[in-house]
């Protein structure tokens, strides 16, 4: 078991750390207030790569393995978890099902704007009536000549405003439940798409989070992505990958939540000392290094295992539910730290709060995750 | 305008910021300090870089040091340097400025072709700012040192250097060697897409010293002119006096302090 | 070159406490010397077996007695002559006395013709004026050609230079020509009395630890040092010699020419002559904040200062900047506001004769070297200064 990483890796991490620092920090504090999109700052990423990470070179991808996915996802997410959403939903379910399912024709129309970041990719199953049951899907997708014709609502839809491109699911087949669900690569300015008011959020707000409505919406025969009836086994592996992703992004928020906590009780003095001397403060720390320990571990290993092929659905529920209930421990942890000022705008803690909690609901709650472990363990 | 050819040096060092005196051993606390690329020479290879932008040609990136030191090669080529070359041989180990400017200058002859060296200005280890123009003399190419600005104009080189007080434009006719400082331009990012070209291992070249043709009499710690006689920990010892009181008060007591050792 | 008879050992660890920089280690019961030994010998001297011997250079040593003197490159600017100048007569006239020598001059460049008495009153023996247009402003080829040729025909034991851009421009190519040793920035320089060498102190690994050089086998022993820390002497009654050397241009000068210069702004910050600094940090919270230390700077007739980290963050101007890659002072009174106290700006302010450091961090390292500390919140007790220095005019 070789726990150390590759060269290439720890620069993988090293490039993002520095682009964080530079381009993120500054302004992350703003566009959660503003709940503004970070247009400049991916704009930036595309050129240098991290906007096609999943995607072999030959389509203009950058082609890391997974575990430099995650540990870049981890360094965007210790400064602007906004951002670390942003880039992960593109690359894992964005434009990574493209390059899984698509055929050669729609491989080279779509990935290369993909890969580059010219273009931001997004994902939809969620619906107003369906969350955690996606084989309920009520979206439609019925045939009018060379056509598809989409129908339905589609919420809490990332990147939903500003995505260029968008891999719908819809039900081609009602009766027969899972099995007649396809996937979909629907273009924006298709006829009869609309988007949505930009959701007001508790957390991840400079992530815009829309409704995308489809009233008659022409998708190309073309378009439709992997065999008809496959789309639901392509959303669930997709999100299976996507999930790696959150859990990445959970451990950056958490790691952010400690640091912050470690430096203000160094510095801030009670009762004559440091707070950082007090017990009760220390085992607060040490609970929130040793769980974010222990959820890097797991995310890696997960990474690890689709690198070398293997199946990890289950490890990578177990990341993604270990990682993102250990931020919202950690961040709670963090705010109490910082006394009456973690609950003030002007520290960082606050938005870790707020952050780590929707983390702990989206991309397949806790509640789900723990089914999906449940059932690997019990199958066996 | 023919593109052109540009070698840049770069060291690793321990990030001397973080470097502390461990006050129970008395020694330096080296363990656990993050090596870094030497922050002037991501200076010299933005410089580097921008040249290549402009005009075409290739950047080759070369540092002395121990093996370890091939992170820094991988890091710059994921900046766009096209080649790395690291001088590695037990017998350069304890090299002074002069003779790492030796080794240096040999292996910049080795790679035959130039039209700029460009080089951080001093590194955050030794702060001697000496390298630079030692490998120019020995090569005995001109030398323009402070540069922040590189560009080529006309069949020459424009520099701007920051000096003390005034800021110098300097024109300078190939083959000419550039210090440049932290004023220089803003290192950009590495690339994601350069990853794998960089680690592979493809595009970097190992030298010995036999690769060099020198022999470690002529090398290393035995060679340099400059020795070691002692070293020690700067005596900081003051017998200080910290006030009390409010901020009133505390004010008072300095000025007070102050007048009594004749500084008002 | 250190060579560790390991048979001798007996594993009693007292070179690895000897040693600052981690250069020997004990493996289980041998010792064995890591990558860091600089070969000063510490080890040596303590242990107390033998087990370690310094094998010595295997040449004999060359003669270098008929290498004497001790000379000066100065420096021309603007106007008149760099300080650094006079401050490095003011030390080589103390080295001389030592080795019983004397102390010359080289002044290159254009219509310094006036400059000798001046010279010979701040302690040179010898002055040797190069005057000609073709050498101001600086350039590396003529300056080093010409002063090369000098030092070529003198042979002084001892060569000191300003470790200014210009001297850290020239230098470097001066003891590269002589295939010399060179040493940077020293903040002592003394004659050993074993031997008659220089012994060269400088500050290593960003001033964390000071390290004492030579230069054994060959000459000139050159070393560079920093404004601000050596001290000029003057003398009515000194008389010395003026030679004024005749050289002219050479084509190859020309590879590289000056072709505009302009000045700096915030270059009239003179913050080694002041003698008093007044100096924000962090702590200060915001570049605003910096006009309260002017105000308090300005009622004692000194200047602001700044750490690197501010001058960094854009709060004020690099020519503020106190410390390793900033300035070098030494005035009567240093006042350090929020500023911690990284080693790297110790170094440039440490010679202060009067430390004052205003913190609330009463574990601030500036604290440790302050003569007076006061540790409190800055934006309360600075404007009780400045209200108390006014209340008492």
């Amino acid at each position: 078991m070789d726990f150390s990483f590759t060269r290439a890796q720890v620069l993988a991490r090293d490039i993002a750390r520095s682009f964080a620092q530079t381009e993120l920090a500054p302004h992350a504090q703003e566009w959660d207030e503003q709940a503004r999109f970070p247009a400049e700052a991916i704009a930036k990423l595309g050129p240098l790569g991290f906007m096609g990470m999943c995607i072999p070179k030959e389509y203009g991808g950058s082609n890391l393995d997974g575990v430099s996915y995650v540990l870049v996802i981890e360094e965007l997410a210790s400064v602007c978890a906004s951002t670390a959403i942003i880039v992960s939903v593109h690359n894992s379910v964005g434009a990574y099902p493209i390059y899984l399912l698509g055929t050669e024709e729609q491989k080279k129309i779509y990935l290369p704007d993909l890969a580059t970041g010219k273009k931001l990719g997004a994902f939809a199953l969620t619906e107003p009536n369906v969350g955690s049951d996606p084989a309920s899907i009520e979206t439609s997708a019925g045939i009018d000549g060379d056509h598809y014709v989409l129908n339905g609502t589609k919420t809490f839809i990332t990147s939903a405003g500003t995505s260029d491109t968008v891999v719908v699911m819809a039900s081609t087949d009602r009766e027969k439940r899972g099995r007649g669900i396809s996937a979909f690569i629907v273009e924006k300015d298709f006829p009869g798409i609309t988007v949505g008011a930009h959701e007001s959020k508790l957390g991840i707000r400079a992530s815009d989070t829309c409704e995308l409505i489809f009233e008659n919406c022409r998708v190309p025969r073309g378009n439709l992505l992997g065999p008809k009836g496959s789309g639901l086994r392509a959303a669930l592996n997709a999100l299976g990958f996507g999930r790696v992703g959150v859990a990445a992004q959970a451990i950056g928020v958490a790691r952010c939540a400690m640091q912050a906590a470690s430096s203000y009780s160094r510095e801030r003095n009670q009762f004559g000392k440091p707070i950082s001397s007090f017990q009760a403060i220390q085992w607060m720390i040490a609970d929130m290094a040793t769980e974010i320990e222990a959820a890097r571990l797991l995310t890696l290993r997960a990474a690890k295992l689709k690198d070398e092929g293997q199946p990890f659905a289950a490890e990578g529920s177990m990341a993604k539910l270990f990682a993102s209930e250990t931020a919202m421990r950690a961040a709670t942890k963090a705010v109490q730290i910082h006394g009456g000022y973690g609950c003030m705008k002007d520290y960082v803690v606050e938005r870790c709060f707020r952050d780590a909690k929707v983390i702990e609901i989206y991309e397949g709650t806790s509640e789900i995750q723990r089914m999906i472990i449940a059932g690997n363990v019990l199958k066996k | 305008m023919p593109p052109l050819n540009i070698i840049v040096t770069v060291k690793q060092v321990p990030d001397t910021a973080e470097v502390r005196i461990d006050p129970k051993t008395n020694s330096l606390m080296r363990e656990g300090i993050p090596s870094i690329l030497n922050p002037e020479d991501a200076n010299a290879v933005e410089a580097a870089l921008r040249l290549k932008d402009e005009h075409g040609g290739t950047v080759t990136a070369i540092t002395m040091g121990p093996p370890q030191a091939e992170a820094v090669l991988e890091e710059v080529m994921c900046f766009g340097v096209d080649r790395a070359v690291l001088l590695s041989d037990r017998a350069f180990a304890g090299s002074d400025t002069l003779l790492t400017a030796f080794t240096l200058s040999r292996a910049i002859l080795k790679l035959k072709k130039f039209d700029i060296i460009l080089c951080g200005r001093q590194a955050i280890d030794g702060d001697t700012a000496q390298v630079g123009p030692q490998i120019a003399a020995f090569l005995d190419i001109p030398q323009v040192t402070y540069g922040e600005e590189i560009i080529f104009f006309e069949g020459a080189f424009r520099i701007q250097r920051g000096l003390e007080s005034t800021r110098e434009q300097v024109e300078a006719r190939p083959p000419v060697l550039v210090t440049v400082n932290a004023a220089g331009p803003v290192p950009r990012y590495g690339s994601l897409y350069a990853l794998e070209g960089a680690c592979s291992g493809e595009s970097l070249k190992r030298w010995s010293a036999k690769d060099l043709a020198l022999s470690p009499a002529m090398l290393g710690l035995g060679a340099s002119p400059t020795a070691v006689k002692k070293i020690f920990e700067p005596d900081r010892s003051v017998k200080g006096e910290v006030l009390q009181g409010s901020e009133k008060e505390m004010a008072a007591k300095l000025i007070a302090r102050l007048r009594e050792m004749s500084c008002l | 070159m250190i060579n560790l008879l390991t048979e001798k050992c007996i594993a009693c660890s007292l070179c690895v406490k000897a040693c600052l920089l981690d250069g020997i280690r004990l493996d289980g019961k041998i010792p064995v010397l890591t990558d860091y030994c600089t070969g000063c010998g510490a080890c040596v001297d303590v242990c107390k077996v033998g087990a370690i011997v310094s094998e010595g250079k295997p040449a004999p040593p060359p003669d270098l007695s008929f290498y004497t003197g001790i000379w000066v490159i100065a420096e021309q600017q603007e106007q008149g002559i760099h300080p650094v100048s006079f401050e490095l007569l003011g030390k080589a006239r103390e080295l001389a006395a030592v080795r019983d020598c004397k102390v010359a001059v080289v002044l290159a460049g254009n219509a310094v013709g006036d400059y000798g008495d001046a010279l010979i009153q701040g302690g040179a023996d010898d002055v040797y004026l190069v005057d000609a247009p073709f050498l101001y402003p600086y350039r590396t080829c003529p300056h080093e050609r010409i002063i090369a040729g000098l030092l070529e025909a003198h042979k002084p034991e001892i060569v000191l230079v300003g470790a200014t851009c210009m001297g850290r421009d020239l230098a470097p190519r001066l003891a590269n020509r002589f295939k010399t040793g060179l040493t940077a920035d020293c903040t002592g320089l003394m004659i050993d009395d074993q031997g008659g060498g220089l012994l060269q102190t400088r500050p290593a690994f960003g001033g964390n630890i000071m390290a004492t050089i030579v230069t054994e086998h060959q000459r000139p022993q050159m070393a560079t040092v920093r404004p601000g820390v050596m001290q000029a002497v003057h003398s009515d009654k000194r008389t010395g010699t003026i030679v004024k050397v005749e050289v002219t241009p050479d084509s190859a000068d020309d590879l590289v020419r000056v072709l505009q210069t302009v000045v700096k702004p915030g270059s009239g910050v003179e913050l080694e002559k002041a003698p008093v600094i007044v100096s924000g940090g962090r702590g200060l919270q915001g570049p605003d904040n910096f006009s309260m230390l002017s105000e308090l700077a300005e009622l004692l007739d000194g200047q602001v200062g700044a750490s690197r980290a501010v001058v960094d963050m854009g709060w004020i101007e690099h020519a503020h900047q106190v410390g390793q890659t900033g300035k070098t002072v030494k005035p009567r009174l240093y006042i350090a506001c929020g500023i911690s106290g990284a080693i790297q700006h110790l170094a440039g302010m440490q010679q202060a004769d009067v430390i004052v450091a205003i913190n609330r961090d009463p574990y601030a390292p500036i604290l440790k070297i302050a003569h007076v500390a006061l540790v409190g919140d800055v934006h309360k007790i600075v404007p009780e200064l400045i209200a108390q220095l006014k209340a008492a005019h």
